[in-house]
């Protein structure tokens, strides 16, 4: 039993939904009792997608306990197959189906649907959201697949001469961090390689694209944490390897380039040609972020204190940009995949710090609170344990929030990707110069350490006395002439501090201009709410 | 522990069956697209500030309470999750002392948490760890510094807000007897609710008047043969029926939502407490005209538009009711996950027209009757609300009138404010 407040990652159903929702031609049946329908709405609301999840739940009560869940189960499958006709079903369970031991998997077998019907085993109780999605997707794909091995020991055919090599790129899915314009980054990467993209995976692809997966030269493990278990089987099954660098930082995506290149039988030459590490200028790199880190405004980032915790694959790679292409100093590095964990173990090494493997929030804040960075790059969680502790912060992995979610081109991996790390990891940061008054002048009362850098928004506090009659800012408001204005009775200024803080200056404003209209001398709580009848909110 | 097996469907059989306008009802089965009851943590943790919700359960439970609450609460909250491992499945002796453990460790870490609700979830029902033993064990320990309570919030057993009819339903055996006069009011209010009505009541001259749940959970109001209970959401059925088992006496009324609402709630207090009629007036015509003012302003956006309630909060009934009465909306569909039928008499006599009344859920058949009939605006759970956006139809997120003050006099515009901002921005937007 573990006690937790906040958790990194969801029951690994939720795993399979990520996969489901991010495919084609896909549904999911998940035997799971009402309530776990909630999930839905990670999908329709954080990441605003426009339409529901292929998901059908049994949603079972109390009443179907007595035996009748199993036949829930096949109703269900059979009513989703007749509505929604899909290409290939995933039947299984949640945490509190899989206690009642209906075998959904197996049931949804048993209806002789003319697709793969592809039963899901996802142990709730051991095992967590990122592996439910690699399960998942490796299931489904060894089952579409399965008439497509090749037997044991078969020769993968060289690629005919003049035919440009083609990737898969794999791992990538909804609710992951910025995936969807990775993709397009990526793809554009290996174009410009002489490289085409066979099939994106699961992100947008249907179980038909999945059977075509083979027909690659090599597959681009983009996401370990959702492809790496498919990437080894199409390596053992069909011979195919695999790409091992994540193409995240100029330097990650150098070795990427290099990397695909051996792979795809290319020369990199070329194009790395106009890559030339330890040059300044602008065009020393495809990316802005080489130069921009060299250009002498850059020079209050050095040595900058670090703390990196998030998802394996992005907090490895967050942890080299930070150290060699920032000139941050990594305070620490951790995760919250246990599944990658040796990976993490050993950047750590690199970098001179204790690893930090946990999904324990409480552990996470605390070493935090211990190591006192000036930067923390995280996830959601990272974002609130940084709020409280007054500390800048990143996102840089899932789990995410809205915001998270941008409208405009934003990817973290390839040379643009750089710029997006670049900017969104130096945006928090006080500037140099003013750092520097800072230190200089240590008492002013409106710029000094405890106040937010001056291109921040002032952030939402706690609401003091003296705030209410503050206009918001951006729009102050000239003081009332003192002898028309109206006083406030004791219990209206009562009433009116239970008014939300972020509303209150409106809601005062407008009582006062309904009292002055109508020459009441004193607000009570009565004319509080005549003024609201009158304005609405 | 309860038998799941022999558990009856939600307040069926208990009904006081009157003689009414008999009201057709299409009862669904099928995928139910709500929440469970351990939702309600997200403010009851808030309404009651020394109780702490500590829900015994899975990662699905914490990832449920998480997602729901937004993971927008910067503050620690007041709820946290136990979560079952293979370890606790495979041996309860073991469990147990591991619940034991994780509680006292909390309790050190919030001194100032004088309730600990323990809320059973699906899995823990399902491996019949029984948490009213816990609660005992723990209170033969903790009390009185802290006293421990349970119920469950499972959604095999409970429908989003009937989780706070489990909460309050757990606090009724350890309410103080007495056979005072008091009115006791049920149901989560805004703190700024309990306030105006406290005023109201004041003005009528009723009292004392207690609220349940109350600011602090360990304020508990006394109940008895002289106690009254006012219901003020429609969702504490088994609450009501604990409290009228200890003596209690139910007044029947329709919810204050909206003008008319409010009064008829305000009047039905007024007639036991035999208030003359003109006190009565003299309170609350002026409060009433106000809130029918702030209702005027609304209601030409939305007279004559169309509704349609999917099933989720329970509060689809009276909240049509008011629509409809007050705003002139057109009833299309109004959905209730259950209909506890004492708790809804009133409002049902009040229900204008003959919508179809739907009870349960199938989710897919009430998508299919929702894009036949085309309703102006809809109101849905937050998984739903973007997909039918994206279909073209304006939504209004039902677990909204459940976050937000819309009871009483002073907010009946405020409710209406809710409805008429989809078509408002609809309207605005040009892109």
């Amino acid at each position: 039993m573990q006690l937790t407040l906040w958790t990194y990652e969801g029951p690994p159903h939720v795993g399979a939904m990520r996969v489901a929702t991010s495919m084609r031609e896909v549904h999911y049946v998940l035997h799971a009792p009402q309530g776990d329908t909630y999930a839905d709405l990670l999908f329709t609301m954080i990441e605003r997608q426009d339409r529901r999840p292929p998901v059908t739940y049994t949603t079972f009560q109390a009443r179907d306990l007595g035996g009748s869940t199993a036949e829930m189960v096949k109703d269900a499958v059979a009513e989703a197959w007749e509505r929604h006709r899909p290409q290939a079903m995933l039947v299984g369970e949640s945490c509190t189906a899989e206690l009642l031991q209906d075998q959904a998997g197996t049931l949804g077998q048993t209806l002789g649907l003319p697709i793969p019907v592809v039963p899901l085993e996802l142990p709730a109780y051991s095992k967590k959201e990122c592996w439910g999605a690699a399960e998942t997707f490796y299931q489904l794909t060894r089952a579409v697949l399965a008439d497509r091995v090749p037997p044991p020991g078969t020769v993968r055919p060289t690629r005919g001469e003049g035919v440009r090599p083609r990737a898969n790129l794999l791992g990538a899915t909804a609710l992951g961090f910025r995936c969807r314009d990775d993709v397009v980054e990526i793809t554009r990467l290996l174009a410009d390689l002489g490289v085409d993209v066979n099939v994106v995976a699961p992100l947008g692809a249907s179980p038909e694209d999945l059977r075509r997966i083979p027909e690659a030269d090599f597959n681009v493990d983009l996401y370990p944490e959702v492809s790496r278990t498919l990437c080894g089987w199409l390596q053992r099954a069909f011979g195919m390897p695999a790409t091992r660098t994540i193409p995240m930082g100029v330097n990650g995506t150098r070795a990427f380039v290099a990397e695909v290149a051996t792979l795809a039988g290319l020369s990199a030459e070329s194009f790395l040609e106009r890559e030339r590490p330890g040059e300044a200028g602008l065009d020393a790199s495809r990316s802005r972020l080489a130069w921009y880190s060299r250009s002498v405004d850059s020079t209050y980032l050095t040595g900058k204190r670090v703390f990196i915790f998030a998802d394996a694959t992005h907090a490895v790679a967050a942890a080299r940009i930070a150290a060699s292409e920032m000139g941050f100093t990594v305070v620490g590095l951790g995760t919250f995949s246990r599944e990658f964990a040796r990976e993490v173990r050993e950047a750590a090494r690199e970098h001179g710090v204790e690893p930090l493997i946990t999904d324990d929030y409480l552990q996470v804040e605390r070493a935090i609170a211990e190591a006192a960075p000036e930067l923390v790059l995280g996830t959601q969680m990272e974002r609130h344990i940084a709020k409280r502790l007054g500390i800048a912060c990143a996102v840089i992995s899932s789990p995410i929030h809205v915001q998270d979610v941008p409208a405009r081109y934003s990817p973290v991996y390839g040379f643009e990707g750089a710029n997006v790390l670049f900017d969104s990891w130096v945006h928090p940061l006080v500037m140099g110069l003013e750092e520097h008054l800072l230190q200089m002048f240590r008492e002013d009362f409106e710029f000094n350490d405890r106040a937010p850098a001056s291109h921040l928004p002032v952030p939402a506090r706690a609401p003091q006395p003296a705030d209410e009659a503050l206009a918001p800012p951006g729009a102050p408001e000239p003081a009332a002439a003192p002898t028309a204005a109206p006083a406030w009775s004791s219990d209206g200024e009562l009433e009116l501090r239970k008014i939300p803080f972020f509303v209150r200056g409106k809601a005062r404003r407008n009582t006062e201009r309904f009292a002055q209209e109508r020459g009441i001398a004193t607000i009570t709580v009565e004319t509080l709410y005549e003024a609201k009848a009158h304005f609405g909110r | 522990m309860t038998d799941l097996s022999a558990l009856p469907p939600p307040a069926s059989g208990t009904c006081t069956e009157r003689p009414r306008s008999p009201v057709a009802v299409l009862r669904e089965r099928g995928q139910r697209e709500v929440f469970c009851g351990l939702t309600g943590i997200v403010w009851l943790h808030r309404r009651m500030q020394d109780a702490f919700f500590l829900v015994v359960g899975s990662r699905t439970c914490a990832h449920l309470i998480q997602s729901a609450a937004g993971v927008m609460i910067f503050a620690e909250p007041r709820f946290g999750t136990a979560i079952l491992g293979d370890r606790d499945l495979a041996g309860l002796a073991d469990a147990n002392d591991e619940l034991d453990r994780i509680c006292v460790e909390l309790l050190e870490r919030r001194p100032d948490i004088a309730t600990l609700f323990l809320v059973g979830s699906c899995p823990s029902e399902v491996i019949k760890l029984d948490l009213a033993k816990a609660a005992e064990r723990l209170n033969a320990r903790l009390m009185p510094s802290v006293r421990v309570l349970n119920y469950s919030g499972s959604g095999i057993e409970t429908t989003f807000t009937q989780g706070e009819d489990a909460a309050l339903r757990s606090m009724v055996p350890v309410l103080p007897s007495d056979d005072d006069r008091r009115l006791l009011v049920v149901g989560s209010v805004a703190d700024v609710v309990e306030d105006q009505m406290r005023r109201v009541f004041d003005g009528l001259g009723i009292g004392p008047v207690a609220f349940l749940p109350g600011r602090r959970a360990a304020d508990l109001p006394a109940v008895g043969a002289g106690t009254r209970v006012l219901a003020a959401q429609p969702f504490n059925g088994e609450t009501v029926r604990a409290l009228l088992a200890r003596g209690a006496r139910m007044l029947e009324a329709p919810y204050p939502l909206g003008a008319e609402g409010t009064t008829a709630w305000y009047a039905a207090a007024a007639r036991e407490w035999d208030i003359p009629e003109a006190t009565f007036e003299a309170v609350t015509r002026p409060l009433a005209e106000r809130a029918r003012r702030a209702l005027e302003r609304y209601r030409p956006r939305l007279d004559g538009r169309s509704l349609f309630l999917m099933p989720d909060s329970q509060l689809e009934i009276p909240i049509a009711r008011v629509l409809a009465r007050e705003m002139g909306m057109r009833l299309l569909e109004v959905g209730t996950p259950y209909l506890d039928r004492q708790m809804v008499a009133a409002e049902l006599d009040l229900l204008p027209g003959a919508p179809v009344l739907s009870e349960g859920q199938h989710l897919e058949r009430q998508l299919d009757r929702l894009r036949a009939a085309r309703p102006d605006i809809t109101v849905c759970g937050l998984g739903l609300a973007n997909p039918l956006e994206a279909e073209g139809h304006a939504t209004k997120w039902s677990i909204e009138l459940v976050f937000t003050p819309i009871h009483g006099y002073d907010q009946a515009g405020d409710l209406a404010e809710l409805f008429v901002r989809p078509l408002e921005r609809r309207a605005r937007l040009a892109v």
